[in-house]
């Protein structure tokens, strides 16, 4: 008996679409019928793909024009009026970090730049590492259990209203002046979003992969030890690169405001004197600092998590 | 007293009715495969008799007792997708079951007990082909690989029950060929009971002992979401022919007419 599959009526979801982009064809000059087609004249701009030496040429240019850009209105300036604050030459900026680096200071015997550096990249990491405990040890729970999220949701999406810098004042006066207060700051601004990134995340993972855990014998807990956890890992990497950023602005924030060091300090303290061949150097130091970091999170999740980014990385 | 029962089964999502009026009872070792229109209620069907939903009104029953009302080990899932663990290789994928049995608090094996757990799972790499792909994360695996190590994963636990949602459903067909053959074989070997949703028909007669047909016998043109679905169709097979062969004939017909779009029953 022969009988043809109904798939007419059937057929459920169809096999998900790739998402990658469709490989480039290098094709060889072997088909001259659409040759003319293929040329990249007349080929849409956006099948056009530079390639891996242009894309860096193109990926420069932006860097190198706004580098070129500051030394001719530098220039420019600085020959009108040589003692101009407003824009100082590389060289001079050059100097001027130098001197931070290579020379202690002479009240401190510090080495400022070095010394700002630690004392501000241990407020980040401390209140990085302690926002991402809170996220993992509220997140999970309020996206895995239902109890939980009915305890913990209404609360942390109030709290994340809150503008953490209008608490400022008030962790001043709890925890003092000190290094508490600034790492309870970037606590507070990061650790609610962070919290509901998490528990957005594990609410996102498959539903079948619960079930089949379940019938495969799993408890709550070897659900949360052995499915949920090393699955949200990675999202975890991802969610603490997303809020480095406003980490940062909390860190300088706090920082500008009542502190004995760290970047933010720094660049706040010297702005009396107009240093801006001072504060422009710490500002892309932070800014390399920050991409540094991003690019370090990253390729640690690539490595560790390699199975996450088999099929196209994320983010 | 039949293995698995359903009693009257009435299920709605909302206004919308979705099942009505279903009740069956199936002998232990049936190889039942259900076919019906997309959206009619299969899946839902599939999930009462794992214990995920409860119907509105009725019961399911298993060996006379109402099923417990939450997914347990004596009644084993596969689905069309994500069946499998995306962070664990294939050998971590069966290690996973004797791992939580036997390590309530950490969830993993150390030693002797992991040894042993991987010994078990090599030898289920081997039975279904796999060994290559050992270390292998499912990403990393074709469609057919992926659902042969979810059939394995789910037959570590020897559950009773295996149920199956199209569990083909994305394959390639010749790929499809030989999971039916290894799907028969395991079948024949465990004597499990069997429930397997697929919207290939020639599938369903081929592998089942028994084919249900859901679908809506109340039609309202109006309000086409006015009346649930039942079974409609329930025909004992055997070697992929229906033993009552006029009600074969009469449902393959009404098969002709809804592909052709006519006519709705
Ligand atoms: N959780 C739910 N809430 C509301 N409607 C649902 C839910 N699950 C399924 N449905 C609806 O119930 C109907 C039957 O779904 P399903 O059992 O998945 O169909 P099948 O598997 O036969 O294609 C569909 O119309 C679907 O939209
Ligand atoms: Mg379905």
């Amino acid at each position: 008996m022969s009988v043809g599959p109904i798939s007419q009526i059937g057929a459920d979801e169809p096999a998900s679409l790739p998402l990658s982009p469709l490989p480039r064809s290098r094709e060889p000059a072997a088909a001259p019928a659409y040759a003319p087609a293929a040329a990249s004249g007349r080929m849409r701009l956006i099948n056009q793909h530079p390639g891996r030496g242009e894309k860096i040429l193109l990926g420069a240019l932006l860097f190198v024009a706004l580098i070129i850009a500051y030394s001719i209105g530098s220039y420019l300036r600085l020959s009108a009026n040589p003692d101009d604050k407003l824009l100082p030459s590389l060289a001079q900026m050059s100097r001027a970090m130098y001197e931070f680096a290579f020379v202690p200071d002479v009240r401190s015997g510090d080495y400022l730049l070095w010394s700002d550096t630690a004392a501000s990249l241990g407020r980040l990491f401390s209140g990085i590492a302690i926002s991402a405990m809170i996220a993992v040890g509220l997140g999970v729970p309020a996206g895995f259990i239902p109890r939980a999220r009915a305890t913990l949701a209404p609360f942390v999406a109030a709290i994340s209203l809150i503008p953490p810098i209008t608490i400022l004042p008030v962790l001043f006066i709890i925890f003092g002046l000190g290094e508490t207060s600034k790492i309870v700051l970037i606590v507070i601004g990061t650790a609610p979003v962070m919290v509901r990134y998490m528990a957005q995340m594990v609410t996102e993972i498959p539903q079948e992969q619960i079930i089949k855990a379940a019938t495969l014998g799993a408890s709550t807990w070897q659900m949360i030890l052995r499915v949920v956890f090393p699955q949200i890992m990675p999202k975890l990497i991802t969610c603490i690169r997303l809020s480095l950023a406003p980490a940062w602005i909390f860190l300088i924030s706090a920082e500008a405001i009542a502190s004995t060091g760290g970047l933010g300090y720094r660049i706040f303290l010297v702005r009396r004197y107009l240093a801006m061949d001072v504060i422009l150097p710490y500002v892309a130091w932070i800014t390399l600092i920050a991409f540094a970091l991003d690019r370090l999170l990253y390729l640690y999740s690539k490595r560790r998590y390699a199975w996450a980014h088999i099929e196209g990385g994320a983010l | 007293m039949s293995f698995v029962e359903a009693q009257n089964i009435w299920v709605r999502y909302g206004d919308a009715p979705i099942l009505e009026r279903v009740s069956i009872a199936v002998e232990r070792g049936s190889f039942c495969t259900i076919v019906g229109a997309s959206g009619c209620g299969k899946s839902t069907f599939l999930r009462l008799l794992l214990g995920q939903e409860r119907p509105q009104r009725g019961r399911v029953l298993m060996e006379g007792a109402v099923i417990p009302a939450e997914p347990t080990p004596d009644r084993g899932i596969v689905f069309q997708r994500y069946s499998v663990f995306p962070h664990l290789t294939a050998m971590q994928n069966l290690t996973l079951p004797a791992a939580f049995e036997q390590s309530p608090f950490l969830g993993r094996l150390f030693g002797k007990a992991r040894r042993e757990a991987e010994e078990a799972a090599d030898a289920m790499l081997a039975k279904i082909g796999l060994s290559h792909a050992r270390d292998r994360y499912p990403a990393q695996l074709s469609g057919g690989m992926q659902q042969r190590l979810a059939i394995a994963q789910a037959l570590l636990k020897r559950p009773k029950i295996l149920l199956m949602d199209e569990p083909f459903g994305a394959l390639d067909p010749g790929i499809r060929l030989d999971m039916q053959t290894l799907l028969l074989n395991i079948w024949r070997e465990t004597g499990m009971t069997i429930f397997m949703v697929t919207h290939d028909i020639s599938e369903a007669f081929r592998l089942g002992t028994r084919l249900i047909v859901f679908d809506k016998v109340r039609h309202d043109p109006q309000h086409p979401t006015a009346f649930g679905a039942t079974i409609t169709y329930d025909l004992k097979l055997k070697d992929g022919t229906a033993l009552d062969s006029f009600r074969a004939a009469e449902f393959l017909a009404e098969q002709t007419i809804n592909q052709d779009g006519a006519v709705h029953v």
